[in-house]
């Protein structure tokens, strides 16, 4: 039912493609990291919940806080938004879209013609996580599943007891006159991190400009967070030495750290797990906190679908290929183009 | 072990070399010698030998979690470290929290070590598995990992020995004694047993003496990187060349005579003819040299000097093909007393006294005359005719010091050689290079054919790393195991010291030291280099000699 070709994964029947990476006249997107939500195509279908993520995405993506492209298209171009479970024809083939987990508004995407279903996950966890609507299991013949930890090193702790790992360490610097760098990924990464502290205190945190539109974005569709406030706010003697600043990968090293004097800097991300991945990026800490199911919960997950059929993308699809079968579920690699966007070297994906 | 774990975890999660230096002190005020010192031990890169094969700690991880060895070999390559792979494994898959019944992390290191570990190695492999997996049974994943660390030995925590020293040097003054990183930095030298005993010698008043095989710390020199005239006026440096074997430091005291080599490596056995020849030294004099490969008044190449090394026995027929003498560079010792701190023209003037007259295994690295920078530097476009690396110069007024101090010591070396090579395999690297693929191999062509003639670790920057990585998973042809074929598509250039004929390789040679020096992205890989180039190289190369 579904391919793919040049353009991404195709379904023919249907007349639209799934987060395809080459513009295309109808795509159906799982959620709005640019490696899912490419700009270019004509008209658009996201759940509801992630509609103005999305909408931020492919009409006014920034970057760093700064406007890298603007898509001549991209405001003629129609996105349209589902709710959970809402069905649609496209064709003769019903779609329904479902939450996946794994950062605000993100689903999987349920394909149904002829009494055969198929699910694409997109990306997904199954770890609660404040900032988003959790895993829905939907019963499927084939499930199109990533693989991005699929290695069974990986196995995640709670957001809870990270949440208390973070919170930990920055009290421990600010108790040593250090500002807390966090790093992580401006959406979603960021923002489950503030959902996550609020258990914790209730103090404001200071935001890179990057993360700053995304969690106003998540706010706006009622997620609770820290209070978060801009550096470039503060007066030029503001001393940082007890706060707690989240910024993206690329701000590290970058002229915008250096107001943080005597800087600890951590990096939030499930290939944190692994010592040298830490030391080779030179940060200071890591935290093992992941938008992504581990190895664990990806091979649950592909059991509980009930799949007769299971063809994995993205990281370590053959490993999870040749494990699944190893425990009787047929399974095959899908080569796509996910994961591609952010950079190779694991460490820099926003996993 | 809870505090040995806390102290690495510290060194382990900052990047500042002042925090690491305050975490070490803080341990060795807050411990008992015993623990100390083992930390000591551990913390300056020593290991206990032959204890546990890293292939069984795999095979008890794999009975214990009942994770393939397919997938097991596949973490590897993104874990890069057997300690931590198994560490990671066993926390990933524990069924049950740890017994809290037991107080294993209670036991403090030297009890660690004198109870359970060191026993190890007088039990069979069946005893050794149960042991082992108990002990994992009662600890977290990270005392796992510090565990299956001291187990197998690899313990590399991210300090240098310039740290640990720094940290000692600290903990003296806390205790009163005042000594200075470089009295400390000798008294760590040479065998050092990691006892109480030998932990609380380290903080004694009196001589840095302690033992009468100790070296001193090597003085080493920093690469020239300037302009050789900035260094100032002719007439204040004395050169040498830069000779090209395996630096030592000799002892003859008391009845014995010890070779030290740079890595704190005793060689006195391999070398005895050097050793026969420095019994007639008189006693208390040390000697900072190069071991070099040498017959009737020559230097012989590298190539020649490495059949000596790393084989356990030396036959007659190695011995008369490869025979050794020691290059002296400076004299550190005599009749008992420190000379380090007399100028470097006093030591030269005893040397040569001292010398004069004794064996032909002794011989002094001469001194080159030159009267203007200019002179020198067309002398040093002898080097490679002279199998060295170029030129040492040394200021005529300097103390020997300890380590590396930049300033009055420089090693000017000349250009290397170089190749243009297309990368055809990679593999992923280890440690800090786990999961990124940094292990290359390089091939030139023979014909209509690649052939490998290196591999090659180093020389890319960071960035440069990444983009390649990216770029190999996605064009990777092959694979054989870890090893991954790729299209021949990139052009690097390789910088090399040396090149040899080797029956072993493929291509019949093999380069000395090679590393990149530049990615040639202008390049195609129809412009590499051809094996007849590196023929060429290779006769030249030997007809210099």
């Amino acid at each position: 039912m579904l391919r793919v070709n040049e353009c991404g994964l195709f379904c023919e029947r249907g007349g639209f493609y799934v987060d395809p990476w080459k513009p295309v006249p109808l795509a159906l997107i799982t959620h709005a990291h640019s490696d899912h939500a490419r700009w270019g195509s004509q008209h658009y279908v996201c759940s509801e919940r992630g509609l103005k993520l999305t909408q931020h995405r492919l009409r006014d993506e920034t970057q760093s806080g700064v406007q890298i492209k603007q898509n001549p298209q991209a405001a003629n171009s129609k996105i349209e938004a589902l709710p959970w479970g809402k069905k649609q024809k496209f064709g003769d083939v019903t779609v329904s879209f479902h939450p996946a987990g794994h950062i605000l508004g993100s689903a999987q995407i349920r394909v149904e013609c002829d009494g055969e279903v198929w699910v694409v996950s997109g990306d997904f966890k199954r770890n609660d996580d404040p900032s988003c609507d959790p895993f829905e299991v939907v019963p499927c013949d084939v499930f199109i599943t990533e693989a991005t930890f699929a290695l069974p090193i990986y196995r995640w702790q709670t957001g809870e007891e990270i949440a208390q790992d973070i919170f930990d360490w920055w009290q421990l610097n600010a108790s040593e006159g250090r500002p807390s760098l966090l790093l992580c990924y401006s959406l979603g990464k960021a923002q489950r991190v503030l959902a996550e502290l609020t258990r914790l205190t209730d103090k404001t945190v200071f935001v890179h400009g990057a993360v700053e539109s995304l969690t106003k974005i998540y706010r706006e569709e009622g997620i609770k967070m820290l209070p978060t406030k801009s550096p470039a706010e503060m007066d030029k003697k503001y001393d940082f030495s007890q706060d707690l600043i989240i910024a993206p990968p690329s701000a590290y090293r970058s002229t915008w750290m250096k107001r943080f004097k005597g800087v600890d800097t951590a990096f939030a991300s499930g290939w944190m797990r692994v010592r040298g991945n830490r030391r080779r990026k030179g940060f200071d800490k890591g935290f093992v906190l992941s938008d992504h199911a581990d190895f664990f919960d990806l091979v649950r997950t592909a059991k509980e679908t009930g799949a007769k059929k299971v063809l994995a993308t993205h990281g370590y699809s053959e490993t999870l290929v040749r494990h699944l079968k190893e425990i009787g579920i047929p399974a095959e690699p899908l080569k796509t183009h996910y994961g591609e966007v952010e950079d190779a070297a694991p460490a820099e994906q926003h996993a | 072990m809870k505090r040995f774990a806390k102290l690495f975890n510290e060194i382990d999660s900052t990047t500042s070399t002042n925090s690491k230096v305050d975490a070490m002190v803080r341990y060795f005020s807050d411990v008992n010698s015993a623990d100390a010192a083992w930390a000591l031990y551990f913390l300056t890169g020593q290991r206990v030998k032959r204890l546990i094969p890293s292939g069984h700690l795999r095979q008890w991880t794999m009975q214990v979690t009942g994770v393939s060895e397919w997938l097991i070999t596949e973490s590897y390559s993104s874990v890069g470290d057997t300690a931590e792979l198994c560490a990671l494994l066993i926390g990933s898959l524990r069924q049950s929290g740890v017994n809290p019944e037991i107080k294993a992390e209670e036991l403090c290191l030297h009890e660690w070590m004198r109870d359970r570990i060191l026993p190890l190695k007088e039990m069979e492999h069946e005893e050794q598995r149960a042991e082992v997996l108990k002990w994992w049974a009662e600890l977290n994943e990270f005392q796992v990992f510090i565990l299956n660390k001291l187990l197998t030995g690899a313990f590399r925590v991210g300090v240098s020995q310039t740290l640990v020293v720094r940290a000692l040097a600290k903990v003296s003054e806390i205790k009163g004694v005042n000594l200075t990183t470089a009295e400390m930095s000798h008294r760590l030298m040479g065998t050092w047993s990691p006892t109480p005993e030998s932990f609380d010698q380290l903080f004694e008043e009196g001589s840095n003496l302690k033992i009468e095989s100790q070296p001193y710390p090597f003085f080493l020199a920093s690469p020239l990187e300037k302009e050789v005239e900035e260094i100032g006026d002719p007439s204040e440096w004395q050169a040498e060349w830069k000779w090209d074997g395996i630096r030592g430091q000799l002892i003859r005291r008391g009845q014995d005579v010890y070779i030290w080599s740079r890595g704190e490596e005793l060689i006195t056995e391999r070398f005895p003819e050097i050793a026969q020849a420095a019994l007639t030294l008189p006693e208390g004099v040390v000697l900072d040299g190069e071991v070099l490969a040498y017959r009737d008044g020559k230097v012989l190449p590298f190539s020649t000097l490495q059949k000596r090394i790393g084989r356990k026995k030396l036959s007659k027929a190695v011995l008369e093909d490869a025979p050794a003498a020691f290059m002296i560079y400076d004299l550190l010792e005599y009749q008992h007393q420190d000379l380090r701190e007399l100028p470097m023209s006093e030591r030269r003037k005893q040397l040569e006294h001292l010398i004069e007259g004794k064996s032909q295994t002794f011989q002094i690295s001469p001194v080159i005359e030159f009267d203007s920078w200019e002179n020198l530097a067309d002398k040093r476009k002898e080097s490679r005719s002279r199998e060295v690396e170029g030129i040492m110069l040394k200021r005529k007024s300097s103390p020997y010091q300890a380590g590396r101090r930049r300033g009055d010591w420089w090693k000017w070396k000349i250009d290397p050689y170089t190749v243009d090579a297309v990368l055809i395999y990679a593999q992923s690297g280890s440690g800090r290079r786990a999961n990124l693929f940094t292990d290359y191999t390089f091939a030139v062509w023979k014909e209509e054919e690649l052939v490998p003639i290196a591999k090659a670790y180093s020389g890319l920057t960071d960035e440069e790393i990444g983009k390649l990585d990216h770029w190999i998973r996605r064009h990777t042809k092959d694979k054989f195991g870890p090893v991954r074929s790729v299209d021949p598509e990139h052009v690097f250039e390789l910088a090399f010291e040396g090149i040899a004929e080797s029956p072993r390789h493929k291509a019949g040679i093999a380069l000395r030291f090679p590393r990149i020096s530049k990615w040639r992205s202008d390049k195609k890989p129809k412009d590499a280099d051809t094996i007849e180039t590196l023929r060429e190289l290779l006769h030249e190369h030997t007809a210099a000699h």
